[in-house]
C-alpha cells in the first residue's frame, strides 16, 4: 500500500496501528470464511415481513455471488430474536464472540435493532439493517459499521404523511405501537404534519401485538381528526385496518394512513378491505423487468410475494460481498468504507449511495392499493402514484443527530 | 358538558360495551378451559391452538368448499372437537393419574406443534375472513357505532355461556359429570361409562374453543398466532375466576373484558398487563380464585 514512497517513521507508526486495528493482516478474511447471520422474527407477527423470507433472500444473494468471496466460502446462519431486545443482543454477542459471524443482517423490530446496533458498534462488526424502521438508527444511535439499507420512519412519514396532508388531511390522530419504532414513526410524522400547517389532535399508545383495536379506533373516531395515522406494523396494522372498516371509520369520512404497510399485509387483508390505502415502500415486485424476474425466483423459493425488507436483504448482502471482494478484507470498518465508495446498483436500487451516517440513499415510491376490480393477476396490488427522490425521502444530513456527521 | 376524568360519558358507554364484547371471547374460551379442568383435571394449554383451528376450519370451509359462516358455526366445532377427542384418546388419557404438570407440559408441547405447522403453511400475517352478509353494517346507538356483528357476538356468547352453565349445573348429565370428578369409581359402579364421558367432555371443551374461533374469524385475522396471543390472558381469567368454576369463568371473563376496556381509555399502555396485575392481587387474597373452592 505504501509502495515505493520513502518511508517516514510516522507512516510506519500508522501502518503498525492499522495492523493492530485490523488484526493479523489487512488483506485477509477472518477464519477463512465469511459468515452471515440473518437475525429476524422467525415466528411471530413480523415473520412474514422478514423472517424465513429474509434467509431465502440472503441465500439467493450468496448463490448469485457464486458462493465465494475473495476466494473464501460464504456461510449463512439464522436465528429468531422473538422481538425481544435482550434475546437479540445476546444472540448477536454469541454469534460474534463464539461463532465468528462477520455481519448481522435484517433485524426487524426497531427496539431489537437498536440493541444489536450497540453490540455491533462495540465489536466493530457490520450490521446491515433491512427490517427495522426507526430513523434513530442513523440518527442519535448511528454506528460507523451500521448500514440502514431499505427504508426508515423519516421516509415513511414524509412519503405517506406528506401526501395525505397535501390532499387536505390536516388534522391527525395516531394509533402508535408502544415501542421504539412506533414512537419514532409518530414523531417523524408529527413533524411533517406540523411543518405543512396541520395539527395533531391526539395519540394513543397501543401495546405491541394487540388483537382488538376497537377501543382505540373509537377514541380516534371521537377525536374527529381527518386522518388516523397507524404508527404500527405487521399484524397490528392488519387488525387495525380490518376493524376500522368494521366500525365504519372510512365510511364515516375519516382517512386511514397506514404509515408502514407491507405487501404481505395487503395480501393478508385482501383488496376489498385494503383498497385505496396510500402507502410508501422502497420496492414493489411489479415495477420493472428486473424486479419481476427477481420476485419470480423469490416466490418460487419461498411461495410468497417478496416484501421490500426481503428484497433489501438481497441487495444489502450483495453490496456487502462486493465490498469485501474489492477491499480484500472482511474487517468491519474497512468493508463499510468500501461500501460507501462503491455505488449501489441492483434490481431495486439504482445509483444508490451509502451516506456517512449509515443511511442508504435510494428513491422511495408512493403507492395506492388497487380496488379488487383493477387487479388483473396474482399479487397485482399497487399502482404507483409518485417517485420520491432520495434527497426528499430521507433526513438531510444538516438535521442529523448522528455524532459521526461532521457539520460545518 | 359533564365529563368523568376527562372522558365524556357517551364515550365511556361505548368503551364499556366494547369491553363486554372482548369479555365475551374471554368468557367463551375460559368456559371451555374451566369445563376441561373441572372434569379432567387437565390444564389444557392447547386451548389457544384449538381456538385457532376453529377459525382456520371456518376459513377452509369457505375457501375450499364454499361453505359459509353459519354452517361453519356447527361444522367447525364438530370437526375440531373430533380432533380433540383423538388427542384425548391418544395422549391425554395417560395423564389423568399423574401430576397436573405433566398434562400442562404435554398440551403446551402439542400447542407449539400445531401452531408451528399452521405457521409453516400459512405464515404469520393471517387470512382474511369476511363478516357474513346478514351482519354487515351497524347501528348508531347515539353514543357509539355498534357493528351488527359485534352485537351478535355478545348475544351468542351470553347464550353459549348460559347453556353450558345450565348443562353442567342443572341437568342430570351434568350431575353425572360432576359426580365423576368427585369419585369416578363410585359413578362407574352405577353403570356409567366414565372414560367415555371424560372423552366426550374434552371434545365438548375443545368444541367450545373452536366455536369461539369461528366467531372471532371475521373480527381478527385468521392467523396461526391468534391462539397464543389470547391464551395467556384467558388463563389469567380462569385463575381469577377459580380453576374449574364454570360461573367463575363466565363472570370473570366478562368482568375482566370490561376492566381491560376501561384501561384502554385511561391508561392504554397498561391494557395488556392489567389482567395480570388483577390476577396477582386475587391470588394474594383468594388463592383459589374468586369463585373457586379451596380443596
Amino acid at each position: 500500500m505504501i509502495g515505493s514512497r520513502v518511508l517516514h517513521p510516522r507512516h510506519l507508526a500508522l501502518a503498525a496501528a492499522g495492523c493492530l486495528a485490523f488484526g493479523t493482516a489487512q488483506a485477509q478474511i477472518s477464519d477463512d470464511v465469511v459468515k452471515i447471520g440473518v437475525l429476524s422474527d422467525m415466528s411471530s407477527l413480523y415473520s412474514d415481513i422478514g423472517g424465513p423470507g429474509s434467509v431465502v433472500a440472503a441465500k439467493m444473494a450468496v448463490a448469485d455471488f457464486g458462493g465465494k468471496v475473495a476466494g473464501k466460502p460464504i456461510e449463512i446462519v439464522s436465528a429468531d430474536h422473538l422481538n425481544k431486545p435482550d434475546v437479540g443482543s445476546s444472540i448477536a454477542r454469541q454469534w460474534i464472540d463464539q461463532d465468528h459471524v462477520d455481519v448481522i443482517v435484517d433485524v426487524p423490530t426497531s427496539s431489537v435493532a437498536l440493541a444489536v446496533q450497540d453490540v455491533t458498534k462495540e465489536k466493530g462488526k457490520v450490521f446491515l439493517i433491512s427490517g427495522a424502521a426507526s430513523s434513530d438508527l442513523t440518527g442519535k444511535s448511528c454506528s460507523p459499521t451500521g448500514v440502514h439499507w431499505t427504508y426508515d420512519t423519516y421516509a415513511l412519514a414524509h412519503g405517506t404523511g406528506g401526501a395525505l396532508v397535501k390532499q387536505g388531511g390536516d388534522t391527525w390522530f395516531f394509533l402508535t405501537a408502544d415501542y421504539a419504532f412506533g414512537h419514532a414513526l409518530e414523531n417523524d410524522t408529527t413533524a411533517v404534519v406540523k411543518a405543512a400547517g396541520g395539527k395533531v389532535l391526539g395519540a394513543v399508545n397501543v401495546p405491541l401485538n394487540n388483537a382488538d383495536f376497537s377501543s382505540f379506533l373509537l377514541q380516534a373516531q371521537s377525536s374527529k381528526a381527518k386522518v388516523i395515522g397507524l404508527a404500527n406494523a405487521g399484524g397490528d396494522t392488519v387488525n387495525s385496518i380490518k376493524q376500522a372498516s368494521e366500525f365504519g371509520i372510512v365510511a364515516g369520512g375519516q382517512r386511514l394512513a397506514g404509515l408502514l404497510v407491507f405487501i404481505s399485509d395487503v395480501n393478508s387483508l385482501g383488496l376489498a378491505t385494503a383498497q385505496g390505502l396510500v402507502l410508501t415502500e422502497a420496492f414493489y415486485w411489479d415495477q420493472t423487468e428486473e424486479t419481476r424476474a427477481w420476485a419470480k425466483r423469490f416466490t418460487a423459493e419461498s411461495k410468497k410475494v417478496p416484501t421490500m425488507v426481503q428484497a433489501g436483504v438481497y441487495g444489502a448482502v450483495t453490496h456487502y460481498l462486493k465490498a469485501i471482494e474489492a477491499a480484500k478484507t472482511d474487517e468491519g470498518k474497512a468493508v463499510v468504507a468500501k461500501m460507501r465508495e462503491l455505488p449501489i446498483n441492483d434490481f431495486m436500487t439504482k445509483s444508490g449511495k451509502l451516506r456517512e451516517d449509515g443511511r442508504v440513499m435510494r428513491d422511495m415510491y408512493l403507492f395506492q392499493v388497487k380496488a379488487p376490480g383493477e387487479s388483473k393477476y396474482q399479487y397485482d396490488y399497487y399502482k404507483q402514484l409518485a417517485t420520491i427522490p432520495a434527497e426528499q425521502a430521507y433526513r438531510p444530513l444538516s438535521e442529523s443527530a448522528c455524532p459521526l456527521v461532521k457539520k460545518g | 358538558m359533564f365529563e368523568l376524568l376527562g372522558i365524556p360519558p357517551q364515550a365511556l358507554f361505548g368503551q364499556l360495551l366494547l369491553g363486554l364484547i372482548n369479555g365475551a371471547f374471554y368468557a367463551m374460551l375460559s368456559l371451555g378451559l374451566a369445563v376441561i379442568f373441572g372434569l379432567l383435571n387437565i390444564i389444557n394449554f392447547t386451548h389457544g391452538a384449538q381456538y385457532m383451528m376453529g377459525a382456520f376450519c371456518a376459513w377452509f370451509l369457505l375457501n375450499l368448499m364454499g361453505i359459509g359462516y353459519w354452517p361453519s358455526l356447527i361444522i367447525a366445532p364438530l370437526a375440531v372437537g373430533a380432533v380433540g377427542i383423538l388427542l384425548e384418546r391418544a395422549f391425554l388419557r395417560w395423564m389423568y393419574r399423574l401430576d397436573h404438570l405433566y398434562g400442562l407440559l404435554l398440551t403446551f408441547g402439542l400447542a407449539l406443534i400445531i401452531e408451528g405447522l399452521f405457521r409453516q403453511q400459512y405464515g404469520s400475517s393471517g387470512q382474511p375472513y369476511a363478516i357474513p352478509a346478514q351482519l354487515t353494517g351497524g347501528q348508531n346507538l347515539g353514543f357509539m357505532f355498534l357493528p351488527n356483528y359485534r352485537a351478535w357476538v355478545i348475544v351468542a356468547s351470553v347464550g353459549i355461556c348460559f347453556g353450558t352453565w345450565y348443562l353442567i349445573e342443572r341437568t342430570k348429565l351434568g350431575s353425572y359429570l360432576r359426580a365423576a370428578t368427585e369419585n369416578a369409581t363410585l359413578v362407574q359402579a352405577f353403570g356409567i361409562n366414565v372414560p367415555r364421558m371424560v372423552t366426550l367432555t374434552y371434545g365438548f371443551g375443545v368444541a367450545l374453543a373452536a366455536l369461539a374461533g369461528v366467531m372471532a374469524a371475521p373480527i381478527y385475522q385468521v392467523s396461526p398466532l391468534m391462539g397464543s396471543n389470547i391464551i395467556i390472558v384467558v388463563f389469567a381469567v380462569v385463575v381469577i375466576g377459580g380453576m374449574g368454576s364454570i360461573m367463575g369463568a363466565i363472570v370473570s371473563g366478562f368482568g375482566l373484558g370490561v376492566i381491560e376496556g376501561l384501561t384502554k381509555v385511561f391508561y392504554p399502555e397498561a391494557s395488556s398487563t392489567v389482567i395480570f396485575v388483577i390476577m396477582a392481587i386475587v391470588l394474594l387474597f383468594k388463592p383459589a380464585g374468586l369463585f373457586g373452592r379451596a380443596s
